[in-house]
């Protein structure tokens, strides 16, 4: 597919220390901090004006799915967006459990992993057509995935146990992945799931549903990631031959690579023969280049992603990593911890080096260490600050996203009792007309424009309100109204009582 | 930091001939704003960390999710 929907999921860590009292349990805080949605949509699971979800999942998780995306840089806005619309919610939060004599401090964690095991996921979605041949879909992408962590992983410093000392690995999830392909997410968690929601025609589309994937800080990296999974869905639906990677045993090595941080693991193919991570990912990066080649690029970051992907490889295999300490997220964390653990003189597994490996994924913009190292310029970024600002307001512009957000917040402006999903949008007083919107590559869709005018005149006078007004509003900035309602200049008639 | 021993390149570590004695002193001034800035870096990380590292961290516990 040339253009793909891609949209990811984050459930974040939360935590709440300090104060004259213990820390709140997550589920408490929880309910603090969606006090302002629930108020806002009735419910702790709503579609928000930039057309993304937002939600306390499964084990008191707050969520955030981006709306549908169509562009890698939109999808990374969305996501970063995502942060710092937890962040809002955080803040008022921590005020209103001051005001109930709970003091202390909010932590909202992108990560994968608490400190006992628990695991929590950062899922991806790619668009597929329908026709692809599943078989040869899980033959190709799932080597890809068992070995893309040691591009795209997040890092994690995992603790000593009877067996094996402290040490660091490349992922966050890979310990927690216990099937390669089934339809399970909390039971038993595969690689890739086959819990088919294609949220658009099911004749011509599937969902691809990813759970292996760690929640990444790194713009530099999430580009990485949904750029090089993107390709090889590419080479996967174009039917060029890709090579045969398949794994004997994908759960275990996706441990053994994600365990050994010098790359030099090998993991046994099915057809005979041991690859590394870095000889299995260097051959698909070949492959796509030469697709390429003879397909010509897609968007204008494939030069890009493709400078990454080989620079990154070249870094594992020599295990010379400062040439991608800026770039990718578990080099970045290692080379902050190895600096702390030299100057302080720390053990491997020492807790202050378990709590900055947290501390990395705080999402607070002048506390949390990721902003902090990207604030000094130790990690690079991929967007402007103005565009995660509007991501949080925006729908992305060129996919259903864009009238999902359209219709919500003209609805929410002339007062108009709604509900929306991935694909209904329903005016509740005209229940006949409710629209299933079933291409998520489209934003426009003229029978918007016609429901959306059953609302009356009042929809002609609405007004787009500035990022700056809608700061002023009360209302998280996520929250806030989008149009406003001008009061026409004079009134013709007397309004009919 | 890593299981593995790190080859890092530090300018200043080594004695110097007498030709390399000016590129070496550039080097060693390099390698001290470095220092300084990276210092610098982990006060700030230190002052916004929660003191009790180890309470932070055993506090962390979550619900599985997904």
């Amino acid at each position: 597919m040339d253009r793909r929907v891609i949209g990811v999921e984050t459930e974040f860590g939360i935590t709440h220390t300090g104060g004259t009292h213990r820390g709140l349990p997550p589920d408490e805080v929880a309910r603090y901090l969606f006090r302002p949605v629930l108020r806002w949509g009735r419910s702790s699971n709503v579609f928000i004006p930039n057309a993304s979800r937002l939600y306390l999942d499964v084990g008191s998780h707050p969520e955030y799915a981006t709306a549908e995306c169509d562009d890698l840089l939109d999808l990374i806005a969305s996501d970063r967006a995502g942060e710092l619309i937890m962040h809002d919610l955080a803040q008022r939060a921590e005020a209103a459990m001051a005001q109930d004599g709970f003091d202390g401090s909010i932590y909202l964690v992108k990560n994968n992993v608490d400190s006992q095991g628990n695991s929590y996921g950062s899922h991806e979605n790619y668009l597929i057509p329908r026709t692809t041949h599943f078989r040869r879909l899980s033959t190709i992408l799932l080597p890809f995935l068992v070995t893309r962590q040691i591009m795209v992983g997040a890092g994690r410093l995992v603790p000593a146990t009877d067996e094996t000392p402290a040490h660091y690995a490349f992922s966050q999830r890979a310990d927690h992945m216990w099937e390669g392909i089934s339809s399970a997410t909390t039971r038993s968690r595969p690689i890739i799931n086959t819990r088919d929601e294609p949220h658009s025609d099911a004749a011509v589309h599937r969902r691809l549903h990813v759970i292996v994937g760690d929640s990444n800080m790194s713009e530099t990296t999430s580009l990485l990631r949904y750029g090089a999974t993107d390709l090889v869905l590419r080479m996967v639906e174009s039917g060029v031959p890709v090579g045969d990677f398949e794994l004997e045993n994908p759960i275990g090595a996706i441990r053994h690579i994600s365990h050994d941080i010098t790359g030099q693991a090998v993991v046994k193919i099915r057809n005979g023969g041991q690859q590394t991570a870095v000889e299995i990912q260097a051959r698909l990066l070949d492959r796509a280049r030469r697709f390429v080649r003879e397909n010509g690029a897609h968007h204008d970051r494939v030069d890009a992603i493709f400078e990454l992907w080989e620079r990154t490889l070249q870094a594992v295999a020599s295990g010379e990593h400062a040439p991608i300490e800026r770039d990718i997220d578990w080099a970045i964390k290692k080379r902050l911890l190895t600096d702390v653990a030299e100057r302080g003189g720390l053990p491997m597994g020492h807790p202050k080096l378990e709590q900055l490996d947290m501390a990395y994924h705080d999402v607070h913009p002048t506390r949390g260490v990721f902003n902090l190292l990207a604030a000094r310029g130790r990690a690079s970024t991929q967007l402007e600050p103005e565009r995660i600002q509007r991501a949080i307001v925006d729908p992305p512009a060129t996919t259903r996203a864009a009238l999902r957000g359209r219709f919500l917040s003209t609805a929410r402006a002339v007062g108009a009792e709604h509900t929306v999903d991935w694909v209904h949008h329903k005016l509740v007083d005209r229940p006949l007309d409710a629209l299933m919107l079933k291409d998520p590559l489209s934003a426009e869709d003229p029978r918007v424009d016609t429901l959306l005018g059953r609302l009356g005149e009042r929809v002609a006078s609405l007004r787009e309100q500035s990022l700056q007004e809608r700061r002023a509003q009360e209302l998280p900035l996520a929250l806030s109204e989008r149009y406003k309602l001008e009061q026409p200049r004079e009134l013709a008639e007397p309004p009919l009582i | 930091m890593s299981t593995q021993p790190q080859k890092r390149p530090q300018g200043g570590n080594d004695d110097g001939g007498a030709p390399e004695a000016a590129a070496t002193a550039g080097a060693n001034a390099q390698a001290q704003k470095r220092a300084g800035e990276l210092d610098s870096l982990l006060d700030e990380i230190d002052s916004v960390l929660e003191s009790n590292a180890e309470e932070f961290v055993k506090g962390f516990v979550q619900k599985g999710g997904e």
